[in-house]
């Protein structure tokens, strides 16, 4: 478990201080390269308590930036109960919902009260039972005028009419990176360790709200034109429209932004600290924004970018 | 996340409905019930997971009357049938035992349940549950199995039984016995030839032909391709 991020007299790197959390003790690794990849705040947090003389406000801060502009995807779901799917031949539908059948962003934004945009992925299916199945096994007989509940033969029967004839569809969306949601050392708490953890700020705007509610029109149109009885209630306003709060859809990024300013960015093209040059960033943290998809393949390309950056300086002898 | 705060928050979410569960990975979805074995089986799990099931594994909470009960119960909820065998006869008592030393909170309502059934038992028929014959059981069971139509003072006994009734039911449909009984398929090394065409004829759809030409003719999928020394593609 990395503390902090050791540097010397001029400000660069030396190595980290970490903690093992076998014998709990502190222990320091020598480094002529930092690459810090914990998760986009992890990595502030660990940048954010990397104080010296050097680097006061944390390592890679003379900005002011990091933590800030931290954004996660939208998020939205809504389900029916497609009585045409009842009683169903079964086959293999695995991977019908975890691998995220897909539909990209279709509308043009002008006609829009919201920018960018969101996908959608689509969910249900014959999957494999876990704890949790079976759970509330005939709730849906209330929607085609039967009993709900029992036991014996009945009950057995009715798990397997309604086994797979369930549909969702969840919406992920771009979130605007905004310098008002930040995370930042809180003053007050510790982890086990002793080290400060991180605190957040973060508030959905308009432009999201918008997306969210355009989320649920549009599952609503789907789910109805396929004959699905629609479950659960639309979220309104008071409800941020279903959002999920900010964090849930784990896509966290921005916290370490990228760009060529360095009084209003952290890393620079290659993900190197502004502020010293044998520190990078290979996480979420380097983002200036997010597609409405999953950051990790980006996350991969931009990764392989700067190791061959890395080895380029190394063999320079330029870090 | 507890189940009834993932119901919850799904809700305030727009989604409901019980089936797809399944679907959403819980805390302790690789649970395995190995029929009367009372290990956990040989999935990947670290050294604190390996502690806390040695831990809830050594202990012990329900105790025999309560399990006859349970068991008593299981075989009410899912009696065998002529192709599918009954809920102890999958070992779901078992996982009774075991899961509510694994998830807590199932402790306090299940024993109070159980000690609410005998009571009612000793109420209408002067004995506990398990000296009922099967049909006082059952008429103790149709008061309190229809949560549409319970009477208020059964209430509790309703709530009870419902959470009963989900348990039995994942412990049965997350063995072998009840995912045969259910038909879940699941995946087939090597094999995927997407929805079956009679599926796809009866909501009236059909592959596109130009697409199909581009996926694996199924009768050759076990078929190698073959390179040339210089890696390239011969068939």
């Amino acid at each position: 478990m990395v503390r902090e991020v050791l540097t010397d007299d001029e400000g660069l790197a030396t190595g980290v201080s970490y903690i093992n959390k076998d014998d709990r003790q502190e222990y320091e690794l020598k480094a002529k390269v930092v690459v810090l990849a914990a998760s986009a705040c992890s990595s502030a947090r660990i940048l954010l308590n990397s104080k010296s003389k050097q680097h006061p406000g944390g390592l890679g801060n003379s900005s002011g930036v990091v933590g800030k502009y931290l954004h996660d995807s939208t998020g939205a779901s809504r389900s029916a109960f497609i009585p045409a799917l009842m009683d169903r031949k079964l086959y293999n539908e695995d991977g019908t919902g975890g691998m995220h059948i897909y539909f990209p962003w279709w509308l043009d934004n002008k006609k829009l009260d919201f920018p960018r945009g969101y996908h959608m992925e689509a969910w249900g299916g014959l999957g494999m039972p876990s704890y949790g199945f079976g759970f509330d096994p005939n709730e849906l007989n209330v929607h085609i005028g039967k009993k709900v509940g029992g036991y014996g033969d009945q009950l057995r029967k009715d798990v397997k009419s309604f086994y797979g004839s369930t549909v969702g569809i969840s919406g992920r969306g771009e979130c605007i990176a905004r310098e008002e949601n930040y995370c930042e050392i809180d003053p007050h708490v510790v982890d086990e360790f002793g080290i400060p953890v991180l605190r957040f700020n973060y508030t959905w705007t308009d432009h999201e709200m918008l997306q969210g509610k355009h989320m649920h029109d549009t599952f609503e149109e789907i789910l109805t034109a396929m004959g699905g009885v629609l479950l659960g209630t639309k979220p309104g306003k008071e409800d941020d429209y279903g959002l999920a709060a900010p964090g849930r859809i784990i896509h966290e990024v921005g916290t370490t932004r990228m760009g060529n300013d360095k009084k209003r960015s952290v890393v620079n093209a290659n993900q190197q600290l502004h502020d010293a040059k044998n520190v990078f960033i290979v996480d979420g943290g380097p983002f200036v924004s997010q597609a409405d998809k999953n950051p990790t393949w980006t996350i991969l390309a931009l990764s392989w970018r700067t190791c061959d950056y890395i080895i380029d300086q190394l063999k320079k002898q330029d870090i | 996340m507890k189940r009834r705060e993932t119901i919850k928050s799904m809700l305030v979410g727009g989604i409901a409905g019980p089936l797809f569960i399944a679907g959403c990975q819980p805390e302790h979805a690789d649970v395995k019930i190995k029929g009367k074995e009372s290990t956990p089986g040989p999935y990947g799990r670290t050294d604190k997971e390996k502690e806390h099931d040695a831990k809830v594994y050594a202990s012990k909470f329900l105790t025999e009357h309560e399990l006859a009960t349970i068991a008593v119960l299981c075989d009410l909820i899912l009696p065998a049938t002529a192709t599918a065998g009954s809920a102890t006869d999958a070992g779901v008592p078992e996982f009774m035992d075991f899961i509510v030393k694994d998830i807590t909170s199932h402790q306090l309502p299940i024993r109070g349940g159980l000690m609410w059934l005998d009571h009612r038992s000793g109420r209408l028929f002067d004995t506990n549950f398990i000296s009922c014959n099967m049909q006082q059981q059952k008429q103790i069971l149709d008061e309190i199995a229809y949560p549409d139509d319970v009477a208020p003072e059964l209430a509790q006994g309703a709530e009870f039984f419902s959470r009963m009734r989900n348990l039995v039911l994942t412990g049965y449909y997350t063995t072998r016995m009840g995912i045969d009984d259910l038909g879940y398929q699941g995946n087939v090394a090597n094999v995927w030839d997407g929805v079956p065409e009679d599926v796809l004829a009866k909501h009236g759809m059909s592959y596109e032909k130009e697409w199909l030409a581009k996926c694996v003719d199924q009768s050759k999928r076990d078929v190698l391709a073959q390179w040339d020394e210089e890696g390239r593609l011969v068939e």
